[in-house]
């Protein structure tokens, strides 16, 4: 719940969602002016250079990959997923933050997600975008790809149904639609803003075509909102769903340490928590570099923080079933695996640091000037980033190298490949960030005017002291 | 191309050159388009000598390029002198396009044909059927009536196959480094022959390994007769000195022992590989084996005091690990106790922590009197041997599980001697012309007769060498012979038994390889008379004339000569009974921690290096240290914790001057100051797969001490050499793969714990195909029987077209083995210096809820209604879901384009014709394991279907079933009752590798059994 700034004495007030002062006009000049106005910035340029040579390297890597096999990786007998199936998980994991923003922040009405939902949503498609790339490349043979899917054919043959890897291909495939028609749907009023405030007719007409029209009408209002609100509803299971289905891929199979029934709310929990990390990541630099901090307060860093430590302790919760079970349940191979060899075999530095990073780093966000100070904030959430992914490393990793039985064990390590993968799905992610903040609002102009409006009406009621509360008197104006 | 001027002709050719050579032929200056034979083209002199100054050039270009380039070069050399016309290589029989107007008879496409025929190893001999596919030897298989294989065959017999289609075998007749023509040898044989006629062969000598063909020993015989000076030298790096010097020692002739395990009940193996290495040793393993089931009356107890983890350690109910020289103590106290006649007295302090064993084995021994043996190995030196042979005799074994023959090999009796002998000859310029017949003396010498040097020497005008491979020695030899493959050659061999067996050609010479019996006929001035009239000849003097016809024909047939009983005079002598009186026992030379002892072994896949270049046998894991690809210093955990050694460190290992730098292995079980060297590796001329991995422990080997010596230093260095071991743990961590038991448990308990009878429980659902009334298959493996040998992973590689797919992805654990050999350590931290040692083969357990199939997303992997879990190839695109979910990890990736990665069409279209037409050869990206050989299956399945009947229980063999030399493997139908497999499902032993699972394997496992307690650890205190 989001809480007024003055309705508890004893602690410091919150800082606002929105700072004060700030007009229809002002907000929306400010945001345009990202895309339409402002000049090429030196900042963006250098990011978008480095991203588009990662983005080279990408190409380079997946071209060896397509020509030579997956054997240029580090896979092996008995560890056949390596850092593809890492980076999948990971890259999912980070799409989560986005819808779960915007659907069911939006479906419980906190108004402070109105800033940040769009760059969420479309750190979101991009993460889901990157994430989609490893299940294809780390096929044997990617261009059969669509033997996943079911297709007429002659061989009346459909996929297996009982492999978890074709409810992925639902799973994510619905999840990246929904969310990139949620996201567009989104976009319609802005986009309407921007072929309005666009003073070039080329650019004008280009974003005319994708507003489809829009011309802000009531009626246009009233249907906008609904359909809005029907996507929100529609991707919040997804959020959910997505992960659920993920970790499925482990805790369908018999391998100590992936068959486990934890698995799905400990991903899920996993997924929001390295989402929002993410989120803060990119966040905390890209206000500071375009002058949205007015948009983008320190109390939305608070609250983001907060989920971080929320969604760290499940996390952390989860960690330590895994140790129960492997003692209650008396299987000596997770015994072995979650008792002995996570924490003190061959892997074990990876699994120390992801505890380090995911739980013990994360405490820190119980301290309020903590979660307020950017600069501490952005150090924590890279440490979340990397814990994460050490967490599906350990996962897919730890339980492949040393399963059943000891004469297949093998060690594993990855190739130059490996990283070129992906430091090259870095390079797609931070470049379409960077396409994306020069050529779509940032944040979502039209919601960012009705917080205006709300706003405006928020104090107007506390001045004429008719004791309502804040969020009574947004639901009066809705 | 044959333009370029004389000039240039003594330069290296350039690769750029020779690009432009291939890409525009000269049409005037290329041989004729079209001829009958060699000879007709060789006739052109000037042509020929231009042929083959540019053939010396392309050699010269060869050497100086790297292995990439010169990789690339050998397939643009191979098309410039088709393009020139000298040699088409006749790679391949003539493909027919159009279909046979007469049907010759039995060739029926899609129906293999199977020849017998017989390989040797050594001086002994294993008798073979080969399976043809429309004139392509694809496969080897044991001959059932030979007494050596009785079905089974060896790894090397079955890598055989391989070696014959292997492109760097030798293609053409070099004389001084330049191309020549067979005839031109010919010419240069008849000359040879008149001018040796007329010197009574004075200077002429012939250099062989052992051998133990009938008509190789005549023809030499015969050439002797007519050159009475010239001389028979035969070396082989593993031969058998000792053991014949030992009987010499006791018995006053070289007799050869003849172990009988099928009638022991205590065997006593003094440092002896008795179950590996070579024909003898699978007719030991088969008789092991057959002593071992517990039904037996009184099961066979072996007992092992080696320097160096065995096959025959690792199947032993006790071993001790001791040092080679003190083998020679343990001999002696062993005697001593059992009151030998003329036993050594000899200071046993060193084996002092075994004398209670070794006294309470006396006795045992005493007790089993008629049925207990002692078997020394070929290691010991001769007074071991004699030793041995005194301590059987007063065992009464000789006669009964031990008995003396004359040597099947002919050759000289101390090898090692006659080499010596040889190389002094040379030196001192009494040798005008060597023949090299199938030797290397050049990489196998032992190093001090400093061989290259020796067969460089200027008196030498003559070294004729006859090789599959232009080796070491052909390097340096004025003519070089391609060898015929024994597999494209008429020829015969004899077994140590005494069982004679023919070689017939299954395919043309590929190569345009001649056999020895060619050389040496043309020595003998039969020029141009056929290998099989060579053999045929000499089998007339032999066989009754009467039925000859029909007795040869029934030996290329069986695969075994019916010999004529022996006249009454022509049985050898029988040995008297050993005396020990004329022994110098030698002075004690124990290995101490500065004067390490060193100890030399045949490789035991590569061998003595002949095999270096097949690469099967250089991927099949080792089976004590699982190692491939490599040699490796074997040395003791004791060892290596004391001079600070680490796995794959490089060490530099100084013997006597010579030194030469190996990566360390530790091998519990290794006698503590002892480390043992392989030999066989650090190749110079092997071929693309074998030339310079390794290191060359020929370099350390002295004639004077050509098996073991102290005075070893091992000097650590700070470089480290990745060595390719396919199993990186090799502790059960409390689990139990494999079950061991005793068989005192087995006999009285019989519900005892030593095995389960699996219940086929299963939480999963039951697979979505309907399971059939008729058929379902199933595999029992009993590990009781299972030596380890490593046949079986071999067998199925060769019958599966499995790739080689190199050490750097072994490196990564990415073999491709559809069976696969597991080898664990039992025993505490402790006893890791000598732990007992246990194998486990592991194909796919077709499980019948198999954990795979429900997770491929493809429908790839499927059950069949027969119980196979089946893989489509074509359907498969490379989840790899399938290989994480399988608990047995038996499921193997092709994770690059392993099929063309050594055998590409390109380079090598000979490798095309090993492949089986009956198994999919597997593209990148896609999934594979073992199939139960459903290839095997539906071949039965037809001809049942033909014949109207079921397939029967039994009727299906697995080609790892075929293989096992201790028929380990059994393989039916599991819903016949009388089948073998359903019998032993049934086995108190029976049970399922990880059954917990729920996974209702249908591949199941027969408890190991051992004499005493379970593990070793109990039988007597470890030592130092």
């Amino acid at each position: 719940m989001a809480e007024t700034p003055h309705d508890d004495g004893r602690r410091a007030p919150l800082p606002p969602v929105l700072a004060p002062g700030h007009t229809y006009g002002s907000v929306t000049a400010t945001i345009s002016d990202v895309v339409l106005a402002r000049a090429l910035d030196w900042r963006w340029a250098v990011g978008m250079g480095i991203a588009s040579s990662l983005l080279m390297l990408f190409g380079g890597a997946v071209a060896n990959l397509l020509f030579r096999g997956t054997g240029i990786w580090g896979i092996n007998t008995p560890v056949m997923w390596g850092w593809a199936i890492i980076n999948f998980v990971w890259w999912v994991g980070i799409g989560h933050a986005g819808t779960l923003i915007s659907a069911i922040l939006l479906l419980l009405k906190q108004q402070w997600r109105t800033s940040i939902n769009r760059f969420a949503e479309a750190m979101t498609l991009f993460a889901v975008a990157c994430a989609g790339m490893f299940p294809l490349l780390h096929m044997g043979r990617p261009w059969k790809f669509w033997w996943m899917m079911p297709y007429p054919n002659t061989m009346a043959l459909l996929p297996q149904w009982r492999s978890p890897l074709v409810w992925d291909v639902f799973a994510v495939s619905t999840y990246a639609t929904v969310s990139a028609l949620f996201w567009y749907v989104g976009l319609i009023p802005d986009l309407a803003t921007l072929r309005d405030r666009a003073k070039n007719k080329y650019i004008a007409m280009a974003y005319g075509s994708l507003a489809l029209g829009w011309r802000g009408s009531a009626r246009h209002w009233s249907r906008y909102k609904s359909a809005y609100m029907l996507l929100a509803a529609m991707s919040t299971p997804l959020v959910v769903s997505v992960h659920t289905v993920v970790s499925f891929d482990f805790a369908v199979s018999v391998i100590p340490g992936w068959h486990a029934t934890i698995f799905p709310p400990y991903f899920v929990a996993g997924a929001i928590f390295s989402g929002f990390a993410m989120v803060v990541t990119l966040m905390v630099p890209l206000r500071s570099w375009f002058g949205l901090k007015d948009f983008i307060t320190d109390r939305h860093l608070d609250n983001m923080a907060k989920i971080i430590l929320a969604t760290g302790m499940i996390v952390g919760y989860g960690y330590a079933m895994e140790f129960f079970i492997a003692w209650y349940s008396g299987n000596p191979y997770e015994e072995f695996l979650l008792l002995n060899a996570r924490p003190f075999g061959t892997y074990s530095n990876a699994y120390r640091m992801m505890v380090f990073c995911n739980v013990i780093i994360p405490q820190l966000l119980w301290i309020p000037a903590i979660r307020r100070n950017p600069i501490v904030l952005w150090v924590i959430s890279i440490f979340v980033n990397i814990g994460m992914w050490l967490e599906r490393y350990v996962i897919v990793i730890t339980s492949l190298s040393e399963d059943f039985l000891p004469s297949s064990w093998a060690p594993y390590s990855p190739t130059i490949w490996d990283v070129a993968t992906f430091l090259g799905t870095l390079g797609l992610f931070t470049f379409l960030l960077f396409a994306f903040i020069r050529v779509l609002p940032s944040i979502a102009i039209a919601e960012m005017r009705e917080l205006v409006h709300e706003k405006h009406h928020e104090a107007h009621a506390a001045h004429a002291g008719h004791g309502v509360d804040a969020a009574e008197a947004r639901e009066e104006n809705r | 191309m044959m333009k370029s001027q004389p000039a240039d002709l003594d330069t290296p050719l350039t690769l750029a050159e020779l690009m432009r050579d291939a890409a525009a032929p000269d049409a005037e200056a290329t041989g004729p388009r079209y001829w009958r034979s060699l000879s007709e083209l060789a006739d052109d002199g000037a042509f020929t000598e231009q042929a083959r100054k540019a053939a010396a050039r392309a050699q010269a270009a060869i050497h100086g390029l790297d292995d990439a380039s010169r990789r690339k070069f050998l397939t643009l050399m191979g098309a410039s002198f088709a393009l020139a016309g000298v040699s088409g290589c006749a790679v391949q029989p003539a493909e027919k396009i159009v279909p046979y107007v007469e049907q010759p008879e039995l060739i029926v496409p899609g129906k293999p044909l199977f020849f017998a025929t017989a390989t040797s190893l050594g001086g002994d001999a294993l008798g073979l059927l080969v399976e043809s596919h429309m004139g392509r030897p694809t496969k080897i298989e044991g001959n059932p009536s030979h007494p050596a294989s009785r079905g089974a065959t060896d790894i090397f017999s079955q890598a055989e196959v391989l070696s014959l289609y292997d492109p760097d075998r030798s293609q053409v007749v070099v004389r001084n480094g330049g191309v020549e023509t067979w005839e031109r040898f010919l010419r240069f044989a008849v000359d040879l022959r008149e001018r040796k006629l007329a010197e009574k062969g004075r200077g002429l000598r012939i250099l062989t390994r052992s051998v133990c063909s009938p008509t190789l020993i005549d023809q030499i015989r015969r050439l002797r007769e007519q050159m009475p000076e010239a001389r028979w030298h035969s070396y082989e790096p593993v031969n058998r000195d000792a053991a014949r010097k030992g009987a010499e020692l006791a018995l006053g002739s070289p007799y050869e022992a003849a172990y009988h395990l099928e009638k022991a009940d205590l065997v006593v193996a003094l440092d002896a590989e008795l179950i590996g290495g070579g024909p003898v040793g699978l007719r030991h393993a088969r008789a092991f084996a057959d002593r071992r089931d517990p039904e037996a009356e009184s099961p066979l107890k072996l007992v092992a005091f080696e320097p160096t983890p065995t096959l025959t350690g690792a199947a032993a109910d006790r071993r001790t690990p001791v040092a080679s020289a003190d083998v020679l103590l343990v001999a002696a106290a062993l005697a001593k106790a059992l009151k030998v006649e003329g036993a050594p007295d000899l200071d046993g302090k060193r084996i002092e922590p075994h004398a209670a064993a070794i006294a309470a084995l006396a006795a045992e021994l005493e007790a089993k009197k008629g049925k207990a043996l002692v078997v020394v190995g070929d290691a010991q030196p001769a007074e071991v041997h004699a030793l041995g042979l005194a301590i059987n005799a007063a065992l009464g074994a000789i006669g009964e599980t031990l008995t003396l023959a004359p040597p099947a090999d002919r050759g000289p009796v101390d090898q090692t001697a006659s080499l010596v002998e040889l190389a002094r000859d040379i030196r001192a310029g009494a040798v005008d012309t060597l023949l090299v017949l199938g030797a290397n003396p050049v990489y196998e010498a032992p190093s001090d007769l400093k061989m290259a040097e020796v067969l460089q020497n200027e008196k030498l005008t003559a070294l004729v060498h006859l090789g599959l491979y232009n080796d070491e020695t052909a390097a340096i030899s004025h003519w070089h012979v391609p060898e015929a493959h024994f597999l494209e050659s008429w020829g015969d061999v004899r077994s140590s038994d005494g069982t004679c067996s023919l070689q017939q050609p299954l395919i043309e010479p590929l190569y345009q390889g001649r056999s020895a019996s060619d050389v040496l006929a043309a020595l003998l001035g039969q020029v141009g008379v056929p290998g099989q009239q060579v053999v045929r000849d000499y089998w007339r003097t032999k066989l009754p004339a009467e039925s000859f016809e029909r007795t040869w024909r029934k030996a290329l047939r069986d695969g075994v000569v019916e010999l004529p009983a022996p006249a009454e005079g022509e049985a050898p002598p029988a040995a008297g009974a050993p005396k020990l009186d004329k022994v110098q026992w030698p002075a004690p030379a124990a290995p101490s921690a500065d004067e390490l002892e060193i100890v030399f072994r045949p490789d035991p896949t590569i061998w003595d290096g002949r095999f270096a270049n097949n690469g099967w046998l250089q991927e099949l894991p080792k089976p004590l240290t699982t190692l491939t690809w490599d040699n490796a210093a074997l040395v003791s955990p004791k060892l290596a914790e004391r001079l600070g050694l680490e796995d794959q460190q490089v060490v530099l290992l100084e013997f006597r001057s010579s030194s030469v730098e190996a990566p360390v292995l530790i091998a519990p079980g290794q006698a503590e100051d002892t480390v043992t060297v392989h030999l066989g590796y650090g190749r110079g001329r092997a071929g693309r797969v074998g030339t310079g991995i390794g290191f060359d422990a020929n370099k350390l080997r002295r004639s004077d001490a050509p098996w073991s010596s102290p005075g070893l230093k091992v000097l650590p260095t700070d470089r480290r050499l990745p060595l390719a071991v396919t199993q990186h743990h090799h502790r059960t961590e409390g689990r139990e793969p494999v079950k061991v038991s005793t068989f005192e448990a087995a006999k009285h308990h019989g519900e005892g714990d030593h095995g389960h009878h699996h219940p086929d429980f299963s939480f999963y659902p039951e697979p979505p195909v309907p399971q059939s009334e008729d058929y379902a298959w199933a595999m029992a493996i009993d590990l009781n029987r299972c030596i380890g040998c490593g046949a079986c992973t071999i067998a199925c590689q060769a019958e599966n077209n499995i790739p080689v797919v190199g050490k750097d992805q072994v490196l990564n654990s990415r073999e491709l083995h559809w069976i696969r050999v597991d080898r664990y350590y039992e025993g505490t931290e402790a006893e890791k210096e000598n732990p007992a040692i246990h194998f486990q083969p592991v194909p796919c357990m077709h499980c019948e809820k198999a954990p795979c199939e429900v997770v491929c997303p493809v429908e790839a992997t499927t059950h069949s209604q027969e119980g196979l879990n089946e893989m489509t190839y074509n359907r498969c695109v490379g989840t790899r879901y399938c290989g994480n979910n399988c608990p047995y990890k038996v499921r193997r990736f092709n994770f690059l384009h392993y099929s063309d990665r050594f055998t590409s069409a390109a380079t090598t279209p000979s490798l095309q014709l090993l492949n089986n037409p009956d198994v999919t050869v597997r593209s990148r990206g896609v999934m594979e394991k073992c199939t139960y050989c459903v290839q095997r299956i539906n071949e039965a399945r037809q001809n049942a279907k033909i014949e109207g009947r079921k397939v029967g229980g039994d009727e299906v063999a697995t080609a790892c079933q075929a293989a096992c030399p201790t028929r380990a493997i059994v393989f039916g139908n599991k819903l016949d009752p009388e089948s073998a497999v359903s019998k032993l499902r049934k086995s108190e032993r029976s049970y399922a590798l990880l059954e917990e699972l729920g996974t209702v394997p249908r591949t199941t496992y027969l408890t190991k059994l051992t004499h005493g307690a379970a593990t070793p650890s109990h039988e007597e205190p470890r030592h130092g």
